[in-house]
């Protein structure tokens, strides 16, 4: 494979594609192409027809009209094996590998090497897949003999794209690849882009997050409804991305700071906390503010809010919540005690999926309520009840009376914010409040977030998304192995941050 | 987007959706009724739901533990711990009948909460939790009847189970397990589809973190489901008693019959969903096939192997409409 210079014709070009589903228009003329040897950033809102596209390049879907040319020859992909074949590799966020098989047996399923006697040729196979990984920087980790189930996410992802390459594919498309890695593993990731890059692989990157694009891509088209809405032949500032997928300034994206008058009293204070992952913990939160918490995966972050919240409580320490100690052993002493909770997991944490928007936002009103009451108690009232506080969420439903399945992300979430709402508590922890909803319901919650401090609470924030923490908090403490380590006012920097964060420097707190 | 701001409470409504298993029970009723016209006379279909009342009632029960996520197998054998406990209590005396049903509910609610403990505080599954009791409670009831019941209960305590009412009009006789059984179902209907607990209980057997997190009392939610399913078994033996007579396998095979109810009523296996009247449904619907059978003169080898596979059939249509909603 020799390796096209950037900037030659498009390996694969879209032209004019339009489909439609009963009832919606997916994609209306969106034209699209990807050069060898770059990473072309395909950004947009969830629902923006990004993954629909996707799905037409590797015939999953039909294209009602419009062209998909691969090297100026003209195909048609019926299904997604086709495409495979022609040098098309789409990875996906949930990976097509087989977890009980070794790495080797990933890589060369289907089309194993054989010996002359027909048998499968193992120790050709391990040597294979030792060249094609010595390409990845995570190279060194992976034995081919290992059974791929029994490695983490990151090391899966490199073997998927190590399959990837060993089929001899073209074409890469990655679908948000970074969702579940941390900062290490999307650095690594990072290298493993480059290294694609610059064997001429013509690269699609599926991505929401800013830095990813500055870092990665070399071209940006946006998705807004459907059509293209900007193409950028050089990555812009990200604010410019922002506009083009939202459709307006990201001015108000975030609410504004909390002034000197709205912070009050100290609503929760922690001295010397401590348990089997925390060591140490002096915290304070006013009421009124809202302080964000960053820090790397395993820093000890959600262990905190964990402890906070009674589900994994604290073992030393003293614990004061407006002005009384407190030792909460359970969520539900914690709740009484007035700390709210909104996991980071919505679906394993969070929802209970076979139940109504209603439902779901009574659920923790209802657990404090007599057992033989009437479930409708406080279900209907329009301003002190559950209608009233979801119609104050702004949530977009049906009806309340439907599964909360069916919602979006964005609107799941404002049904357990609005759980808490009923319960007036003191201290608000949210836990990655805006993964995986869309932009516009991101601002949403971080207006929401500001609504209910100005009410009289103190929020805890902790959110992996740097410029969610630097632009939503009054005040920023970043966490590492166990402890707060750093504190920053408002105006902080994502290097500041992050160098805190890995450790870089004890920064007096 | 400016028209999704209306209210969304005042949306259209669904179209009604009948639960399959009414459907089912109609079919089945057809068809009794076809072999045997004699059932459209109060004796025929009061008899029928005599004779449906103790499993319609214990499916009831289950239905509030499997919603919870779990199973309760020892409800058969807390059935003939209660008919053969009754009938050692009484000893023929009927004027103990007034403190020994209240000792026979306490003995359900008391299985029922040590069920729910073991499940709660020792972590054992709950299919295996109450496989274990099963098989205490019929080594119980057969160590207090040295194996040999005594064969009578007082008519005072076989009252709830064999009498009628009669002279009603329209009808002309209700039987008094006819009426224990709308009672409790109608309580039990009650408190699972209108009061916090079953939107709990519901909850809990959905996702029990989420749960926790939201800060239900899990632990209290689950006894109490299988303090519930106990008494609904006490409720089942005294009525059994009452027509059945003495013997120490009065109650096998009972708890496979209620789950099997409650399945055939949509109840969802791990939890989550499920309804009482439709639990109730599918213990009539069961009882009208096992009549059926009995029509058609098959022995009772063959009732087994159609229980057997109703169950398996109501699970994997269970299954199946779960993949299609994608639940």
């Amino acid at each position: 494979m020799t390796a096209p210079a950037p900037g030659s014709a498009p390996m694969i070009e879209m032209k004019g594609i339009t489909k439609t589903f009963p009832g919606v228009r997916a994609l209306s003329d969106v034209s699209f192409d990807v050069r060898a040897g770059e990473v072309q950033a395909l950004v947009g809102e969830n629902g923006a027809g990004k993954s629909t596209l996707i799905k037409i390049l590797s015939g999953v879907y039909r294209a009602d009209s419009g062209a998909v040319l691969l090297n100026g020859e003209p195909v048609h992909f019926a299904h997604p094996v086709e495409s495979l074949r022609a040098g098309i590799a789409v990875i996906y966020q949930e990976f097509s590998l087989l977890p009980e098989r070794t790495v080797a047996q990933n890589l060369f399923l289907g089309r194993e090497p054989r010996t002359r006697f027909g048998l499968i040729d193992g120790a050709r196979m391990r040597r294979e897949t030792r060249e094609v990984l010595s390409l990845f920087a995570a190279a060194g980790r992976i034995d081919p003999d290992r059974i791929v189930g029994t490695l983490d996410v990151a090391t899966q992802q490199v073997v998927e794209i190590a399959k990837a390459v060993s089929t001899g594919a073209r074409v890469v498309v990655m679908d948000e690849p970074t969702a579940a890695l941390n900062e290490a593993e999307c650095e690594e990731l990072f290298a493993t882009v480059d290294t694609l890059r610059t064997r001429g692989v013509a690269i699609i990157y599926i991505t929401h997050r800013m830095r990813e694009i500055a870092r990665l891509a070399d071209r940006v088209t946006v998705l807004k409804d459907g059509e293209v809405a900007a193409r950028f032949d050089e990555v812009p500032e990200p604010a410019e991305i922002v506009r083009a997928m939202v459709g307006r300034d990201i001015a108000d994206f975030y609410a504004a700071p909390a002034t000197a008058g709205e912070i009050g009293p100290p609503v929760l204070t922690v001295r010397g906390g401590g348990n089997a992952v925390l060591k140490g913990i002096d915290l304070e939160v006013k009421a009124g503010e809202i302080v964000g918490l960053a820090g790397i995966q395993g820093a000890g972050r959600v262990a905190l809010a964990m402890a906070l919240f009674g589900q994994a409580p604290f073992e030393r320490g003293e614990v004061t919540l407006s002005g009384e100690r407190v030792d909460f052993r359970s969520p539900r002493a914690a709740i009484l005690g007035g700390v709210g909770l909104l996991p980071g997991d919505r679906k394993s944490e969070g929802l209970v999926l076979m139940q109504s928007v209603r439902d779901n936002g009574m659920l923790t009103s209802r657990a404090f309520a007599p057992l033989w009451a009437s479930d409708r108690r406080n279900a209907h009232a329009d301003t002190t009840g559950m209608d009233g506080l979801l119609d104050r969420m702004e949530i977009r439903a049906a009806s309340y009376d439907q599964d909360i399945r069916a919602l979006s992300g964005g609107n799941q979430q404002k049904a357990i914010v609005a759980r808490w709402l009923s319960m007036r508590p003191k201290l608000l922890i949210f836990i990655e409040p805006t993964r995986g909803i869309d932009v516009n319901a991101k601002a949403g919650i971080y207006h929401l977030m500001r609504d209910l401090a100005r009410e009289g609470a103190g929020i805890l924030m902790i959110s992996s998304d740097l410029p969610e923490v630097i632009g939503a908090a009054d005040r920023v403490l970043v966490m590492q192995e166990g402890r707060i380590v750093a504190a920053f006012g408002r105006g902080a920097s994502e290097q500041e941050i992050m160098h805190a964060a890995t450790g870089g420097a004890e920064v007096a707190a | 987007m400016s028209d999704s701001t209306a209210r969304p409470r005042a949306a259209r409504r669904r179209l009604p959706r009948v639960n399959p298993v009414w459907l089912l029970l109609a079919a089945l009723i057809l068809a009794i009724v076809f072999m045997n016209p004699g059932f459209v006379e109060p004796t025929g279909y009061m008899n029928f739901l005599k004779r449906a009342a103790p499993l319609a009632i214990l499916a009831a029960g289950q239905v509030y533990v499997i919603v919870s996520g779990g199973f309760d197998l020892s409800v058969g054998s807390l059935i003939t711990l209660v008919v053969v406990g009754s009938s050692m209590l009484t000893n023929n005396d009927p004027s103990a009948t007034v403190w020994v049903i209240p000792l026979m509910l306490a003995l359900g609610l008391g299985v029922g909460a040590v069920n729910g403990a073991i499940v709660c505080f020792l972590r054992v599954p709950s299919l295996i939790a109450t496989l274990g009791m099963m098989i205490t409670l019929n080594g119980l009831a057969f160590l207090w009847s040295g194996g040999a019941p005594r064969g009578y209960l007082p008519d005072t305590f076989r009252f709830f189970g064999r009498e009628l009412i009669k002279d009603v009009p329209l009808v002309r006789f209700i039987p008094v397990s006819v009426i224990v059984l709308v009672v409790v179902v109608g309580l039990l209907t009650w408190l699972m589809h209108r009061t916090n607990l079953g939107r709990q209980v519901h909850a809990i057997g959905d996702n029990p973190v989420a749960a926790r997190l939201a800060g239900v009392a899990v632990n209290r939610v689950r006894i109490t489901a299988f303090m519930l399913s106990g008494l609904s078994g006490a409720l089942a033996g005294i009525l059994l008693g009452g027509f059945a007579g003495v013997s120490t396998d009065v109650g096998t095979g009972y708890e496979l019959q209620a789950i099997t109810a409650a399945v055939l009523g949509g109840a969802q296996l791990l939890g989550g969903r499920g309804s009482v009247p439709a639990a109730v449904g599918g213990a009539l619907a069961l009882t009208a096939i096992f009549t059926l059978l009995n029509f058609l003169g098959l022995p009772q080898p063959v009732r087994q192997v159609v229980q057997g596979l109703i169950l398996i059939a109501a699970v994997a249509l269970a299954m199946h409409r779960r993949e299609e909603t994608g639940t």
